[in-house]
């Protein structure tokens, strides 16, 4: 188990950029939480201190029992995995199969816990069909599936995605919207940085929203894409149907289309 | 309108690959028009963007069949001077950025340098486009040390500094926030006003809903549908050929489905609203 808890955190780069300001947060084991905001609003920051890649300038993090200060980042990330938001920060082996075997190889765990872990992240990323396939030969929003299977085939109780939605087409966010719920069945912490806003809307069950180095609001997709003095301040938009019923002066706060069609249909 | 450029039984292949990329491609750009290329990921859309830039074959090699005509004149003919006439914006920023400059204000002349554009006005056009694309903060600044949307923006900014007749840009937005997006597709709109001819490869479908005047959508190498951008948006078939539609699309063909009687399939949530509201007051 491993509660993530943020507590007064602020931390500054070493050239002396402030990027995230006095935030604290709590996400509990198996919840799957979506993080908005602009470019530069402190997202990638935020994670990047949840696995210890970033340590905290002032306060502390906390994953399960242990502050992140006191652990090297190769500890913590037994814990907390990251897919980085440009693949090719991350891969770096000639096949898709070596890239994925790469972390639980690490951990050396018996060779048939390795393939079960390897086997499961290449079926569920649909991965499998590259297996023997160099990453660059692939373009990159499949690239970025495989740096999804990386981290899935680490096992950790908490996987953070920053922004799979990047470039993919219909399938391809369907492919995530499948993995996130498998891993969520799974009692997974899983913790998704996005741009797409009908995506957000429809997949997640809790949304922190961001805004120039600071936390605005947090809430379920519902209350926050209704919360227009939210979105305003981190520039972000209602999702396409909500803007409709929004003009069309539709009550409930509607995020879907199904649900759209209900109240439309209704009114 | 008039046709700028046309595709002609366009069949392309990359070297070392068994299979054409683009499979018999035919299709008329009009002039300053902007067309939105969609389709699933490996459907070719960015091959077509290559073909049209002339990059296949003549960077990436490979074998092209068939003619790709700038103003009734084979590409071919052109030679050098093509790339004062067709601009590129390339989907991965980082191949864009030329590597020789130290600052974002020099990245954005390098261009103009190479054209012999005198320097007062390359100084001024640098400036004007550079708050177009909104990227005067970041002038002193090294290209390669911004963020990835950043660098998107200084590379559409460097290509449409040239002026080009016709621009073909690749998925420029799939690193930026909404905003960010917007601000994107409104140097699209203000090029367009400029009588700019634009081919678009974006995911992004409710912007293409909104901003492209015609819809081509690839598969499997293929061109296999293209129109006026409502009628192929709100085709619901298309969604079973890997590509999305504009989310008030559905809706509204949801609605019709539940027998709501609607004039149309809107495409833009303008259009929607308007369509929707008439329904519903007709309906009583």
């Amino acid at each position: 188990m491993a509660d993530i808890v943020i507590k007064n955190v602020s931390f500054t780069y070493p050239n002396g950029h402030l990027a995230v300001e006095n935030i604290n947060l709590e996400i509990k084991q198996g919840e799957n939480v979506a993080i908005v905001g602009q470019n530069g609003a402190g997202k990638t920051t935020l994670v990047k201190m949840m696995n210890g890649l970033n340590k905290p300038t002032l306060g502390d993090v906390f994953v399960g029992d242990k502050n992140t200060r006191d652990y090297t980042t190769a500890q913590i990330s037994r814990s907390v995995g990251y897919v980085f938001q440009n693949p090719d920060d991350q891969i770096f082996h000639s096949t898709v199969e070596e890239e994925v075997r790469f972390g639980p190889a690490y951990f050396k765990l018996p060779l048939e816990e390795e393939n079960r872990r390897v086997e499961y992240a290449l079926e569920i990323t649909g991965m499998d069909e590259f297996r023997n396939t160099n990453p660059f030969d692939l373009p990159l929003s499949i690239r970025k599936f495989v740096t999804i299977a990386a981290v899935i085939a680490m096992d950790t109780d908490v996987m953070i995605f920053d922004e799979p939605t990047a470039g993919q087409d219909i399938d391809g966010n369907r492919r995530l919207a499948h993995i996130l719920e498998a891993l969520h069945e799974k009692g997974k912490t899983v913790i998704t940085i996005s741009h797409d806003m009908e995506f957000v809307a429809s997949y997640f069950d809790r949304v922190i929203v961001m805004a120039t180095k600071h936390l605005v609001r947090e809430g379920t997709p519902k209350e926050i894409f209704w919360d227009f003095d939210s979105l305003e301040k981190a520039m972000l938009k209602q999702p396409y149907v909500s803007r409709v019923c929004k003009a069309l002066g539709i009550e409930g706060n509607v995020i879907s289309v199904d649900e759209a069609v209900d109240r439309i249909l209704n009114k | 309108m008039s046709t700028i450029m046309e595709c002609k039984n366009v069949t392309y292949q990359y070297p070392l690959t068994d299979k054409p990329t683009l499979k018999n491609i035919n299709i008329k750009i009009e002039k300053g028009k902007v067309y939105g290329v969609v389709g699933e990921n490996g459907a070719g859309k960015t091959t077509f963007c290559a073909v049209l830039r002339g990059f296949a074959p003549s960077f990436y090699q490979g074998e092209l069949q068939g003619e790709v005509e700038l103003e009734g004149k084979n590409i071919v003919e052109y030679g050098g001077d093509i790339s004062t006439r067709i601009g590129y914006v390339f989907q991965n920023p980082f191949t864009q950025i030329s590597g020789v400059k130290d600052t974002v204000y020099e990245e954005v002349c390098y261009g103009l340098e190479n054209f012999g554009v005198p320097v007062d006005e390359i100084d001024r056009r640098v400036r004007e486009v550079m708050k177009l694309t909104n990227i005067e903060s970041l002038a002193m600044q090294n290209p390669f040390e911004i963020s990835g949307g950043q660098m998107q923006r200084v590379a559409l900014a460097s290509v449409i500094v040239l002026e080009p007749d016709v621009l073909v840009i690749d998925e420029p937005t799939s690193q930026l926030d909404p905003e960010g997006t917007e601000s994107v597709f409104e140097v699209i709109k203000a090029m367009k006003e400029k009588h700019k001819t634009i081919v678009l490869v974006e995911h992004k479908i409710d912007l293409i809903a909104e901003y492209a005047d015609e819809v081509i959508v690839f598969k499997d190498g293929e061109i296999v549908a293209h129109g006026p951008t409502e009628d192929i948006l709100s085709d619901m078939s298309l969604l079973k050929k890997g590509v999305n539609l504009p989310q008030v699309a559905v809706l509204c063909s949801k609605l019709k489905e539940k027998g709501l009687p609607l004039e149309k399939i809107a495409v833009t949530d303008k259009e929607a609203v308007r369509v929707i509201e008439k329904a519903l007051k007709e309906r009583g």
